[in-house]
Order: structure tokens, then sequence, then C-alpha cells
């Protein structure tokens, strides 16, 4: 089963695939696909890009959620401990918390095994700091968008909640989560695209990605203008198509809304 | 004739209820001491870590960073204004080719990463060398800060752009038509009643922008301008000290908080005749 869904995958790889663009039109150029051009490693990079964005989107949503609960909840001491978060994570540089966290974390790891009384360096995975810097990231600009769609909720509908006998957490899951997706959506669909770009800062800590390897590839083939001119079209690309699938996701979002 | 002779004596109010732990206050406390830990950490590793050597050999580096990171960024929002303005007019104009173009370059610039855009221009316009010679402008393309203002600039400029557009689409009609109305020309219109309602709108927007270019001019160490990061990069290869960035960390917030409250209390001020 694993076996024709990879099958599947390949015959349907946009780039390298047997349809894919670097095999049409890419052949005999230094984007062919195999060991005569940089195609497959590129398309490699894209997908590493992608997998990464898609990875952190989860996690950054639940964390950034569960900021803004705690930025819009009653209690003083709450308030003061999200607003610390926010503050900090967006007034960094996001290229210095993945170093902070990218290193931060190998020491940390470091300390807590030399204390078991190992002592060998460890090496993080690439993939993971990563992914955790842009969630941190992330999350605490989506905290930001989600409790201004919080404050956009009247709260009649959480006395409405209240009325019907639903318990809390209920009355947040059925009543209050689905106008607060529809009403974060739009500002949620800018911070996608940012997330996006954002992914392309993992390259400088050796990840894969699509910037790394045209990197390598502009600096073996000394062609840096045609590699680099790739990578912008590839993010472009992105770009793009993230932006016409989330206009169906918003066209779904609002459906309930009736024509106006 | 019946009326009440005694009064009800008043009674005492109802007993206060002790407040039950909430489950918030308990997670608001957690973190606290969470976030509190984390600083005492901090201050302990900068107190213990503390190398008078180091810090004669890289303090000054890094307030050169500093100076650097603020002059590129600075510069960098000046002739991106500049730029954008034109671009803005573009993207407004009936020109069909004129808006096409404006549009594209917007969406190109907003669309790939500060970083992809840096290294088609370092690297990318470093391999057209004899070119750029023969035009007379290698000199600008060599040196690594002059390519970082440059993509700084043209990134900004396409924010800016749409910043100002926004902001002057958002002033109404009625504002064009009432100038009409009292003979003003065109330009004058734009200048007296257009440009200055529209610049209170996209006051916001553009703090927004600073603190973003201040936080993206971070990508310039990458191609070895010794900005902040730049500096930062250079201590931790040199020292492997952890404590390098954090020092970098603090700087950046402070740049970034101080910005943010002067900007708040400009904000603030320019706008107290809108205040009702």
């Amino acid at each position: 089963m694993s076996g024709f869904f990879s099958a599947l995958f390949s015959a349907l790889d946009p780039l390298c695939g047997p349809v894919g663009l670097f095999s049409l039109f890419g052949s005999g150029s230094l984007v062919a696909c195999g060991e005569a051009g940089w195609g497959d490693e590129i398309a490699f990079g894209v997908k590493v890009t992608i997998t990464l964005a898609l990875a952190t989107l989860p996690v950054g949503l639940v964390i950034g959620f569960l900021i803004a609960l705690a930025a819009q909840s009653e209690d003083k001491l709450l308030r003061l401990a999200a607003g610390i978060y926010t503050t900090i994570f967006r007034g960094l540089p996001e290229l210095l918390t993945l170093f902070i966290v990218y290193y931060g974390m190998q020491i940390l790891i470091q300390a807590v095994l030399a204390s078991f009384g190992y002592d060998g360096r460890v090496e993080i995975n690439a993939f993971f700091a990563g992914m955790a810097a842009l969630a941190v990231v992330f999350s605490s600009y989506s905290s930001e968008v989600m409790l201004s769609a919080f404050r956009a909720i009247p709260r009649g509908q959480y006395e409405a909640g209240d009325a019907l006998g639903l318990r809390r957490w209920r009355t947040m899951l059925l009543v209050i989560l689905p106008q607060l997706i529809r009403i974060a959506l739009p500002g949620l669909t800018n911070l996608w695209l940012i997330l996006l770009k954002d992914t392309s800062y993992v390259s400088v800590i050796g990840l894969a990605d699509i910037l790394r390897q045209t990197g390598i590839a502009a600096r073996v083939s000394k062609e840096a203008f045609f590699f680099y001119g790739i990578a912008c079209l590839l993010y472009l690309i992105l770009a793009m198509i993230s932006s016409v699938g989330l206009g169906f996701v918003e066209r779904w979002a609002k459906r309930s809304e009736g024509h106006r | 004739m019946s009326y009440v002779r005694e009064l009800i004596p008043p009674r005492a109010p109802p007993a206060l209820l002790e407040k039950p732990l909430a489950p918030a206050r308990i997670a608001g406390i957690v973190v606290l001491v969470v976030w509190a830990a984390l600083a005492i950490a901090l201050a302990f590793m900068m107190i213990n870590g503390w190398d008078e050597d180091k810090f004669q050999r890289y303090g000054p580096r890094y307030l050169h960073g500093l100076w650097t990171t603020i002059s590129l960024v600075g510069l960098s929002v000046i002739l991106g204004a500049v730029l954008s303005a034109p671009i803005a007019f573009a993207r407004m104009s009936r020109n069909k080719a004129l808006n096409a173009i404006a549009y594209a370059y917007v969406y190109v610039f907003r669309s790939t990463p500060l970083l992809a855009q840096l290294f088609l221009i370092y690297y990318g316009l470093g391999s057209f060398r004899p070119q750029l010679e023969s035009v007379g402008l290698w000199w600008f393309f060599r040196e690594a800060w002059y390519c970082g203002l440059f993509s700084l600039t043209l990134n900004t400029a396409a924010y800016q752009a749409e910043i100002l557009r926004g902001a002057i689409e958002s002033v109404p009609r009625g504002q064009h038509e009432g100038a009409a109305a009292l003979g003003l020309s065109k330009r004058n219109a734009f200048r007296k009643v257009i440009l200055p309602q529209a610049l209170i709108v996209a006051l916001r927007p553009y703090g927004n922008e600073i603190v973003l270019l201040i936080k993206g001019s971070a990508v310039v160490a990458i191609v070895t301008v010794y900005d902040l990061m730049g500096e930062t990069r250079y201590a931790f290869s040199r020292t492997f000290d952890y404590q390098s960035y954090l020092w970098a960390a603090i700087f950046y917030l402070a740049i970034v908080e101080a910005l943010r409250h002067l900007w708040a209390f400009i904000e603030a001020r320019l706008t107290r005749h809108l205040k009702r």
C-alpha cells in the first residue's frame, strides 16, 4: 500500500515527476533531474520547505490559541504571563530566535545529559529546531490575531451557551470556536504566507530547504543569478498556490453567512 | 388605617465566600514562575559568565553593530519611502500597463523571502561582474553593505507602497469632492486635504513596517555585513559563548520596544484632535 502511494506521489511530483516542470522543460539544462542537473535536489528542497511549514502550522496555531485564551482571561497574572511571551517573541528577529532555540536547546540537552554522566557532543536536529523556533514566532503573532477575534465575539454568545446549559469547554468548542475561525481567517492567511517566507531562515542552520539547495547549486555551478532566481520563483509559486487554496478555505468558512 | 410600626431590622450581609483558587490563576502563577526562573537563569548566566576580557573585546563591536543596524534600517526606510510613492501612484493609476507593473513589483517582493532577495542581489548580481564594471556600478554591488541596503530598500518599498495606497484610498470620496467644490486645484487638494488625512491612517502601519524591517535587517549578517546580528555571530564563532546571543536579544528587544512606545506616543500626540 505504501509502495502504491509513493509511486503515486512520484508520478504526480510537480517538479521532477514524469509530467514535472523540470523534467519537461529542464532536460539537458542545469535544472535537469537526476545526475545531470540540480532539478531533483531543488525538488527535495521544495518538499522540505513545504513539510516544515505544514508541520509548524498546527503547533503554532494550538500554542497561539492557548496564548490568546490566556491573554483574554480575567486573571491578571495569566494576562501578564501571556503578554511577556508575545512581547519577547514579537520583538526578536526570527533569525535570532532560530539561533537561540538551536544553540539553546543544544546546551540545555547537553547540560541535562552531563548531569546523567554522558559527556559527548549533542547535535540537535535542524528540522526540529527550525520547527520549534518558527512555531514560537508564529504562535505569538497568531495569538494577537485570535485575541482580536475573541474581542469581536459578543459576550451574549457565552451567555447564550450558559443559558443552554452547555459546559464552558462545550461552549468554546461549539459556539465560540467556529465564529473565531471565521473572523481570524484573513489574519491567519497572512500569517501563513509570512510563515512560508520565514522557513527560508532554516537554511542558515543547515536544513536542506529551497534556499540551501539552490545556494549549493549556485556555488557549484557558478550560476548564482539563475539559481537564486529559481528560488525566488519557487517561493512565489508556493505563495500563489497557497493564496488560491486559502481563498477556497475562506469561501468555505463564509458559506453560512449567506449571500449579500 | 394600618401602617408598619416596627421596621424590620437590617440584616447582616451574607458572609463573603472564600474565593476558590481558579485554574486560570494557578496557570498564571505557574507560567509566571517559569518566566521568573528563566529570567533568574539568564541573570545568573550573565553574572556567572561575566568576562572582563570579552567585554573589552566585543563590547565596542556590539555597539558598532548596533549603529550599523540602525543606520541601515533608517536609510532603507527613508529611501523606501521615496521609492514607494511612485509605486503607490502607479498602482492607483488608470493606466493598465503601469498598474500591472506596480502590482507585479509589489506582489513579487511581498511574497518572496527577504533572504532570497538578498542572495539574488548579492551573489546573483555578482555573477554579472563584467557587465556591471562596464556600466560603472560594480563598486556598489561589490560591497555587502550596499547590497543589504539595496535589498532592504526594495523590499520595504513594496510594503510601504501598499500602506500608502491603502491610506490614500481610505480617505472618503467626499473629501475630494469638497476640495473640488472649494475650487482647490488637484495638486493643492492632494497636498492640503488628502495627504494629511491619509498619513494619519498610515501612521500605525508605518510603525509596524519599521519594526518588521529592524527584525528583517538581521538577515544581512548572512552576507557578511557586521550589523548587530553579524557581530553576534562573529563573537559566537570566536568564543562559543551562548551569552553572545542573549546580549543580541536584549539589544533587539530594547530597540523594538523603545520604537513601539515612541510610536504609540507620536500617534497619541498626532491624533489628539480626533479623540472624542
